[in-house]
């Protein structure tokens, strides 16, 4: 056996150059196979993250994926708002211990702005249970006062104090500016790896203050209210986007869903966010599997090239088939040798494919982070990525028997006098 | 009689077939019938017959590698139509060198290791190599010491042996052949694609290390002139009615 080994070991060493490459290709796949399974695994994991503890998840009535996209995660816009009222309704019923109102629609150099209240910072929980913490600084308490996060400190490069002008609308269009009315940074908040790293968190009263003038997404022709006068026109909001609830007990739950979904003044709908992302789930879950089925298929392809180069080289080497039979090698020895030789390189290019994935993890991690808002935690492969490697191996050691076999058929028919 | 003698453990033949017969699978297969065939025991033998009689495969039924039909066939003493293919392999390592025309090295192995195989793959070659080689020395010497008795120079060593002439590649061969002291050297024309000049001086080397250890010679060629070096010559078209031990 130790014969056999170094044998194969020579052998594959003697044809490094083709094998080398083989290997490559098959790392390469492996790479992109594990690397689609953990961006899944890590935008499922990053998206479970990003809300906990909260009940119900409030806004007028459109699917519950969209609701859950928008509100949750910032993605994508909301169709329509719902009344203050209706949100004043919700946070005054007995079952609910706490509400969260959500404004969205204006941005800050490409960054969202929230508007909300204390009880954001209060009672929002993330991953396991985890409050906001600030950095530095503390929440707002004037109206132009705004705390932003990690993300948009580091990237803006914003302390504490610093002026900023917000912007209408949730693109940057450069033009309809809020220039007027310029917010302090009153506090930074610690890195969280949600939406709420790449969001500034405002009064409900100050997006009411910036829009006083403003009708229609433009400012008003002809007036403009100063800064200083805002404060004497009513703020109270008229309008939100979304409301997180916590209510006083889980088993509550669907009455109080039932009760917001039949609201009688406008159309609401609420989902459980654990069910809103399990419906999530099912739709990308197509996606996904179409895009591992593909990185099998490389994987497959990966592993027909190496077959047909081993199976190539194996006419070359009926010589030494032969004179290695002459020294005693049974056809089976020679199967396991050209067997041992596929699977070396199998596994070489495994091994290649897991270095180069936490190579590439270390590259695409904050990048990943930046545009999809994925936290990507450097590091282990998951159980289930463990189980695809484990796959890819044992499907090369299979393969790997389709030129051991070829190798036997061969030696058993050529004997010592091959017939070339 | 000799028949009744090569029953024995220790007959004085180590090669002793009667009425074999074997045939290339396929309805037109080669079919090879040889009546008697007698080697005695540190004999060399000069097996010639025409391109085709079927030399190439007399050789691999003596080496265990293919099977005739139920027959009289002993090597060595050994009936190796009762042997199983794994024992059949490892009989033939054990006590068979063998050499080949043409391209008898491995190519990714070194000279050193072309040498060893038999070492690796049989303990009672490797034993003996070390036997031969003295109660210090390791496998490795014993090649080379075999190497340098082959008119070797251990300079080789650094190149592959691809890189080796043709004629140093067959001493590569011979070396392999003999290491472990096995009691049998099958070589197919091994001097075939030398010139007229180095052939000679190959069987001379040859011939030199099998008398030394005294061990049995079969040795193939189409090539009729070289059969003055063999202290007995025959002709496979011819087997039949060629009495045993007459030279
Ligand atoms: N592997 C094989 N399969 C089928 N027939 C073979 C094989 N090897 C040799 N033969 C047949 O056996 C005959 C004798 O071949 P061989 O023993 O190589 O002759 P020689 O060595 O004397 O030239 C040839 O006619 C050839 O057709
Ligand atoms: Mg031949």
């Amino acid at each position: 056996m130790k014969a056999l080994l170094s044998l194969a070991f020579a052998s594959a060493w003697n044809r490094r150059a083709t094998l080398g490459l083989m290997a490559v290709s098959i790392a390469l796949s492996v790479v992109l196979l594990l690397g689609v399974e953990q961006l899944r695994t890590q935008a499922r994991e990053s998206f479970s993250q990003s809300i906990s503890g909260t009940d119900l998840v409030v806004g007028a009535r459109t699917s519950p994926i969209q609701l859950m996209l928008y509100a949750v995660f910032r993605l994508g816009d909301a169709t329509h708002n719902i009344r203050w009222s209706s949100f004043q309704a919700m946070a005054e019923h007995p079952a609910v211990a706490w509400a969260i109102p959500i404004s969205l629609g204006d941005s800050h150099r490409g960054f969202a702005v929230i508007g909300t209240t204390a009880a954001y910072f209060e009672h929002f929980r993330y991953g396991d249970r985890r409050p906001l913490a600030f950095a530095t600084g503390k929440p707002f308490a004037d109206i132009f006062d705004a705390a932003i996060g990690a993300e948009v400190a580091e990237r803006l490069g914003y302390r504490v104090g610093d002026r900023i002008v917000l912007n209408h609308g949730a693109k940057d269009l450069g033009l309809a500016e809020h220039a007027d009315k310029p917010f302090k940074v009153s506090g930074i908040l610690q890195r969280t790896g949600l939406p709420v790293d790449r969001s500034v968190h405002v009064s409900l009263e100050a997006v009411e203050a910036i829009h006083l003038d403003w009708q229609g997404g433009a400012p008003m022709p002809g007036l403009s209210i100063p800064a200083e006068y805002v404060r004497k026109f009513d703020l109270a909001p008229k309008e939100i986007t979304a409301a997180l609830i916590g209510l006083k007990s889980r088993a509550g739950v669907f009455q109080m869903q039932r009760f917001i979904n039949q609201y009688k003044d406008e159309p609401l709908l609420s989902v459980l966010p654990g069910v809103a992302l399990d419906e999530l789930w099912s739709v990308v879950s197509i996606a996904e599997k179409s895009l591992l089925a593909i990185s099998a298929l490389v994987v497959a392809v990966g592993m027909s090239g190496l077959v047909a180069v081993v199976l190539a080289a194996l006419g070359e080497r009926r010589r030494e088939l032969a004179i290695l039979r002459s020294v005693g090698a049974g056809p089976r020895v020679v199967f396991m040798l050209l067997a041992i030789e596929g699977l070396m390189v199998v596994m070489a290019g495994a091994l290649l494919g897991v270095l180069g994935l936490i190579v590439l993890n270390l590259f695409a991690a904050p990048i990943l982070e930046a545009h999809l808002g994925i936290s990507f935690t450097p590091g282990m492969l998951s159980a289930d990525a463990w189980q695809l490697l484990l796959l890819v191996m044992t499907t090369g050691f299979l393969v790997s028997l389709v030129p051991g076999y070829r190798a036997y058929r061969l030696s058993l028919a050529d004997g010592l006098t091959p017939r070339l | 009689m000799v028949a009744e003698v090569a029953h024995s453990s220790t007959s004085p033949f180590a090669i002793d077939i009667r009425n074999l017969v074997f045939q290339w699978p396929g309805e037109h297969g080669f079919r090879l019938s040889i009546p008697q065939f007698l080697v005695r025991r540190g004999e060399r033998v000069f097996l010639q017959g025409a391109s085709g009689s079927g030399k190439s495969t007399l050789l691999s039924l003596l080496g265990g590698v293919l099977l005739p039909q139920p027959c009289h066939m002993r090597v060595l003493d050994t009936d190796l139509t009762m042997l199983t293919s794994s024992a059949r392999d490892r009989f033939r390592v054990d006590h068979i060198g063998f050499l080949f025309q043409q391209f008898n090295l491995v190519p990714y192995l070194s000279m050193r290791e072309n040498v060893l195989l038999p070492c690796r793959f049989s303990k009672r070659r490797r034993q003996r190599a070390l036997q031969s080689a003295g109660s210090a020395a390791s496998l490795e010497q014993s090649a080379d010491r075999l190497l340098a008795q082959l008119g070797l120079d251990m300079t080789l060593a650094r190149q592959p042996v691809t890189a080796l002439s043709v004629g140093q590649q067959q001493r590569v061969a011979a070396a392999r052949a003999l290491i472990g002291h096995p009691e049998l050297i099958i070589a197919d024309e091994p001097t075939s694609s030398l010139d007229a000049g180095r052939q000679v001086e190959f069987l001379d080397i040859l011939l030199g290390r099998c008398d030394d250890e005294n061990v049995t010679l079969i040795f193939v060629s189409h090539d009729q002139r070289l059969g003055s070096h063999f202290s007995r010559t025959v002709d496979l078209d011819k087997l039949y009615g060629v009495a045993p031990g007459s030279a």
